[in-house]
């Protein structure tokens, strides 16, 4: 159990005088390689914890209901939307966000393959994008199927009709599917 | 969203005794439904139960051949396990054809089965909507019902069930185990465990108030080609107009339940005779106490062409 | 500048920095999630409150009483402003409705209270516990019913191609009565969702009584002036800053309640408050694409000339509102000596319509591009011949204004050759592949060309960098870089010279980014500044400005070479001015042409349509950035696959308003639904146009392409939908027998 400062629970008069008072919990997780210790009124989302708490603004609220993907983030190896998550639900968690593939002089290759391959126009939806898309190379790798792979008995290989579908929970309202396809190809290709 | 306490105990029993104890209390597990609604305080649960310590996340062999799945196994690691993959294909398909790679991530075996309806007028707190305020009226009956149920549904609700995974597991004759506070121990029919709205909308399942789910059994496998085939207007990430959940042989005998077209997933086990005699012949039972909106009159013919692709793909 | 005679040769014709394949300058910014855009203001507002907006739960009437003190003493509360508390504030520049203020609901969701708190989960509880009772009114709701009574309009949105609600030439209807070949077909279009990625928001700070907006909005000059007046403040005190911007598509064309909730927000807490607009509010809170219901009838002779043609188009709106423009294309596209267009405008209570990308032309084209293609399939004619056969140099309603430059025609047969359209089977329905009826299509793409007054200021310092200030924003429409291309190119450095500021109010005033003016308009603002500032760097240099030449870091003239950066030893050279469009502008019609191609796929058994191929060849003026250029018609292109197969606001006609108000309700295209798209630009330019002899691009990829896709899925299928979005609900009582 997360340190909750949580009002006596089993006392249900108590309680019902308190609900409206934020309840604060701490909670442990490294974003990033960097061990980030937090105490959070329990209803911050994940994605809020990095942006409004740790002002690590990279992934964004595009819809905050897991419409959209903007908030994607790759957390113990594994991209979700951080939108539909609790910060405190992931105590000891390994969270890497846009900020922590790369930077501006440092870019990853996945960024850098956006960059040339022209995989974006707003920006907006960028940061999920690169996170999604460096995650979906390693969901292909590791042989998880698709909605798309035709034999569930194989393993999967990196096509355009593998990296659509996969990357179908990133919306891009300015358009840029056909050039982030290539940007990911590229990647896949570099690694191979 | 209300604020609410958290905890997260590490055994099934402690979890199922904290909601008990605690009034207004959830179960957490993926978050990826719940989280949203709570959002819209269409969900206000002021104690929440992380139940992501408590393990429940295996896949075993039963002794009878089946596979228990435990209740925090992700949709992802679900589709990608080989039994799954091998011999019940049609729950391999079904989840990968549900929802996004980052909601199959979060999102658990026991979630998935308790995921609410996506009815534009249970999203929207300044409309009616028995199923989210009992008593409010159902604002679909005359509104936006392109997406709603053509069977099963009732004057107070015509709500569909939007999900993928409980459509396959109904044709898999899935079971349910639920454990309570007392400790008992419950099996669970997948064709019991989703209810009709009738007049009491507000309760998507015969789930028992506070129970845990703890896994979904599988019997042994059902040999035959396995189909899901999922038809929506965009090409991924939108929920299902129609689904098909089959289980086929080549001479077109087998099992078929639908998604998309009713408050739960739609099997008759009786009409499954016919499936040799091709797909009208099916849906004309399956479905003929069908009550659709002129919104969603199409649902049927197109059902009757989704098992006949259903068909053809096992033929072929 | 004047520009008010065609441009000359000039420096921007090297071609060394412009118009060539560059990667955005701001890409690394946006790769890495350093850029920020306007909720992420921490450096400039770290002390925010949250502001968390309530939307009206009716679609029409009174709000009687809000009561809000539970959520004021709710735990965080800062302050609450709601809608009674306020006098009903002015509109800004092309409101149609209020956006606050008074006790009036014009439409679902309108802004009717905002909630400050220490942190947004505070404020997104308390909200809940505001009580409001309203006064419902009936309203008109059902575009349907409410055409029966729509009145006709003289019509000029300002945003679409312009023009008058009627206009005729010649005797159409004699002429179409005569026809030996004609077509009269009634279409309809759906209401549309900008849908950007990034929520309406803002963070409002003030400083005393000057207040500053970090905003989301594409027209900073308008949003400033609007803030201003909307606040009762005089200009000087009021800053706009939008650095970033998530996606507009025209729904950040003018101030939206989250600008003006802020900076009211803000007043009332008395410390900074961010405000986002939730993604379910949005649909309804702000504008949209109106749906139209449009007529279309073409006579044409045996061999395929057009001798009449007509287009009528009825929208809605709420009053003061305009229609939705979508028959101008149809007065300049095709010759025909007997023409009709005609815009009614019925009276609507949904929410507020306006310009979303190419406002008139995308749905406009979508109807005329598929008549066209059900009059060459009754003449016999390939859709392509009948094209070119009607082709026009000339404006058909003004015989003596041609058109700066037009080259539909070339679009056309290079966009055949290279898609192989020769192949297509012009019978319909009768090309199997494996599970899929395969048809093409092929539409026209046609925008106008229009350019907007813009100002920029230039800087060269010591160091030899040039830096560029303009308010112009960069909605993902690559305007950084064609920016810094521009400057790169006119003072003779390289691009990493160059450094690009935008969006801030306190910058000189530019055309802004709707219309697809921006590109050109902009850069030509940019181009006059760096006029100015060559002269003032010749002038420090000792040369004659007429002949000097920069390139290479370098001022040249005759055996002399200078180091750009020695101007500016002394101390820095500014330089400002604004490109200002005379008369020529208008003498000649400037539009843009495209031609779409487009191979469709549908499912033999369930109808599901899906997208195979894509093709847009455009002819466009000088292309500034053929990497960006790209990028915005290949994005136009995935919005208008979006109208043509899925998008469409829901309208709840009984209780008025968009059903599916998020964008799980509301679909747009994602990846599995685009395919590999291909663009080709011809080789062109337009000296009518700029001295950048560039035209817009940003709108040209949506215009045409949703008449494009339903006209392959009609060659798939032989079934004909004239209701967008064609959806397989559509297709399945005609589908052939599966099996």
């Amino acid at each position: 159990m997360v340190g909750a400062t949580a009002p006596a629970r089993q006392d249900a008069g108590v309680r019902a005088e308190r609900t409206d008072e934020p309840v604060l919990a701490t909670v442990t997780f490294t974003v990033n390689g960097q061990r980030r210790d937090l105490e959070l009124d329990t209803r911050t989302s994940l994605l809020d914890a990095a942006r409004e708490h740790l002002h690590l603004t990279g992934s964004k609220k595009g819809c905050d209901h897991g419409q959209c993907g903007a908030c994607t983030m790759i957390v113990d190896g594994r991209r979700i939307n951080a939108c539909l998550t609790l910060a405190i639900m992931h105590q000891g968690a390994e969270i890497v966000t846009i900020e922590g593939l790369g930077q501006p002089d440092n870019l990853h290759p996945m960024q850098a393959a956006f960059v040339r391959h022209d995989g974006y126009q707003c920006g907006y939806c960028t940061p999920g994008q690169i996170c999604s898309g460096v995650a979906v190379l390693e969901e292909i790798r590791a042989g998880i199927p698709s909605h798309v792979t035709a034999d569930l008995g194989a393993a999967p290989q990196v096509t355009e009709a593998e990296i659509r579908e996969r990357m179908s929970g990133n919306i891009c309202r300015c358009g840029a599917y056909s050039n982030i396809v290539e940007a990911m190809t590229e990647v896949a290709e570099a690694r191979a | 969203m209300k604020s609410f306490t958290y905890e997260r105990p590490s055994t099934p029993a402690e979890a199922a005794a904290a909601v008990a104890r605690t009034p207004e209390a959830k179960f957490i597990a993926g978050g990826t439904n719940l989280l949203d609604l709570m959002k819209l305080q269409i969900e206000t649960p002021r104690h929440l139960v992380d139940v992501n310590g408590l393990g429940l996340d295996a896949v075993e062999p039963t002794e009878d051949g089946g596979l228990r799945i435990g209740a925090l196994v992700r949709n992802t690691d679900l589709a990608a396990h080989p039994r799954v993959r091998t011999d019940y294909g049609v729950l391999a398909r079904a989840l990968l054809a549900g929802a996004s790679g980052q909601l199959r991530n979060k999102a658990t075996t026991a979630g998935n089965l308790l995921q609410r309806t996506r009815c534009p007028y249970f999203y929207d707190t300044a409309q009616a909507c028995n199923k989210r305020r009992p008593g409010s009226g159902c604002s679909a009956l005359d509104g936006v019902s392109r997406q709603l149920a053509v069977i099963g549904a009732s004057d107070a609700c015509i709500a569909t069930h939007p999900g993928d995974m409980a459509v396959a597991m109904r044709v898999l004759d899935a079971t349910v185990e639920t454990v309570d506070a007392a400790g008992t121990e419950r099996r669970i029919p997948i064709a019991d465990f989703h209810r009709l709205p009738g007049d009491d909308p507000a309760r998507d399942t015969t789930l028992a108030p506070g129970a845990l789910i703890t896994a979904v059994t599988l019997p042994k496998p059902v040999a035959g080609t396995h189909i899901y085939r999922k038809v929506r207007d965009r090409a991924s990430y939108a929920y299902a107009l129609v689904s098909v959940a089959a289980i086929l042989t080549r001479d077109g005998t087998g099992h078929v339940a639908f998604g998309g077209v009713a408050p739960k997933p739609w099997r008759v086990e009786a009409a499954e005779a016919d499936l040799p005699k091709g797909a009208r012949a099916v849906t004309a039972q399956v479905f003929a106490d069908a009550k659709p909106t002129p919104e969603n009159a199409y649902k049927l013919k197109l059902a009757e062409r989704t098992l006949g692709a259903a068909l053809n793909q096992a033929r072929a | 500048m004047k520009f008010d005679t065609p441009a000359g040769p000039n420096p921007i014709d090297r071609l060394k920095v412009v118009g060539r394949p560059t990667d955005r300058i701001d890409g690394k910014s946006k790769t890495t999630g350093t850029a920020p855009y306007a909720y992420e203001r921490h450096d400039v507002a770290p002390d925010a409150a949250y502001g968390y907006v309530l939307g009206a739960g009716i679609a029409k009437g009174r709000v009687r009483r809000i009561d809000t003190a539970s959520a004021r003493q709710a735990p965080g509360v800062i302050a609450i402003v709601t809608t009674l508390d306020t006098p009903r504030i002015e509109r800004g520049v092309m409101n149609v409705a209020y956006l606050f203020g008074g006790d009036v609901i014009q439409h679902y969701h309108q802004a009717i209270a905002v909630v400050v708190a220490e942190t947004f989960e505070q404020a997104r509880a308390a909200s809940f516990l505001v009580e409001v009772d309203y006064a419902p009114e009936a309203g008109a709701f059902d575009l349907a019913e409410a055409a029966k009574s729509a009145a006709p309009v003289p019509a000029d949105s300002g945003e679409g191609s312009g023009g008058n609600g009627e206009e005729r030439v010649g005797d159409f209807e004699g002429a179409f009565a005569q026809a030996p070949v004609t077509l009269d077909a009634t279409y309809t279009t759906a209401d549309e969702s900008h849908a950007m990625m990034e929520p309406h928001a803002t963070v409002a700070a003030w400083d005393g009584d000057r207040v500053t907006l970090w905003t989301a909005n594409q027209m900073i000059g308008w949003g400033h002036g609007s803030i201003a007046k909307m606040l009762g403040l005089p200009k000087e005190k009021v800053r706009l800053d939008a650095p970033y911007v998530g996606g507009g598509f025209g729904g950040k064309l003018f101030v939206r309640a989250d600008a003006v909730l802020a900076a009211l927000a803000a007043k009332a807490a008395g410390r900074p408050v961010k405000v986002a607009l939730t993604r379910p509010l949005i649909a309804n809170n702000t504008t949209h694409r109106p749906a139209t219901i449009q007529r279309v009838r073409i006579g044409a002779t045996r061999d395929g000339t057009i001798t009449a043609i007509a287009h009528e188009s009825v929208s809605g709106n709420l009053p003061d509102g305009d229609p939705e423009t979508a028959v101008n294309q149809t007065k300049l596209l095709y010759a025909g000596a007997n023409r009709l267009t005609a815009m009614k405008l019925a009276r609507l209570d949904l929410p507020e319509g306006n310009a979303m990308r190419a406002p008139g032309e995308a749905p406009g084209l979508a109807v005329l591009e598929v008549a066209m293609d059900e009059m060459a399939e009754k003449l016999g004619l390939d859709p392509v011949a009948f094209r070119i056969r009607n082709d026009t140099q000339v404006d058909p309603n003004q015989p003596d204004r041609p058109f700066s430059h037009r080259d539909l025609v070339g679009c056309l047969t290079l966009g055949a050759e290279r898609f192989g359209w020769a192949k297509r089977n012009p019978r319909p329905g009768q090309v199997r592949d494996g599970q899929w009826l395969v048809g093409l299509g092929m539409a026209a793409a046609f925008r106008n060309n229009m350019v907007m007054k813009s100002g920029a200021r230039v800087r060269l310092d010591g160091s030899g960098t040039v830096t560029v200030e303009t308010d112009m924003t960069d909605i993902g429409t690559g305007s950084y870089t064609i920016i810094a291309q521009t400057a790169a190119e006119m003072m003779g450095v390289p691009l990493d010279r160059v450094v690009v500021r935008l969006g801030d109010s306190d910058f000189p005033v530019s055309s802004g980014s709707g219309g697809q003016f921006g590109a050109n308009s902009s850069t030509a603002g940019v181009y006059a500044a760096c006029v100015r500032l060559r002269e003032a760097v010749a002038q420090k240099l000792g040369f004659n400005a007429t002949d000097a030449v920069f390139e290479d870091g370098a001022v040249r003239s005759g055996n002399r070479a200078i180091p750009l950066a020695e101007a500016a030893a002394g101390g820095a050279l500014v330089a400002e001015d604004t490109i200002e469009f005379g008369k020529i502008s208008k003498a000649q019609q400037q539009s843009t042409f495209g031609a779409h191609f487009v191979e469709v796929g549908v499912d033999v058994d369930t109808a599901e349509i899906r997208v195979r191929r894509m093709l847009a060849v455009c002819a466009a003026g000088r292309i500034l950035n053929p990497k960006s250029a790209r990028s915005q018609v290949i994005g136009g292109m995935v919005m208008g696959t979006g109208a043509a197969l899925m998008e469409e606001l829901a309208v709840d006609a009984k209780r008025g308003f968009f059903a599916n108000h998020d964008l799980a309700g509301y679909e747009v295209p994602v990846h599995a639904d685009i395919p590999h798209q291909e663009v080709i630009f011809l080789d062109e330019v337009d000296p009518m146009s700029s001295p950048m002899k560039a035209k817009g691009v940003g709108e040209l990829g949506i215009s045409g392409i949703a008449a494009a896709v339903a006209n392959a899925i009609y060659n798939a299928v032989g079934i004909r939908v004239r209701d967008y979005p064609i959806t397989l609900d559509k297709l399945l009582d005609r589908m052939p027998d599966a099996a």
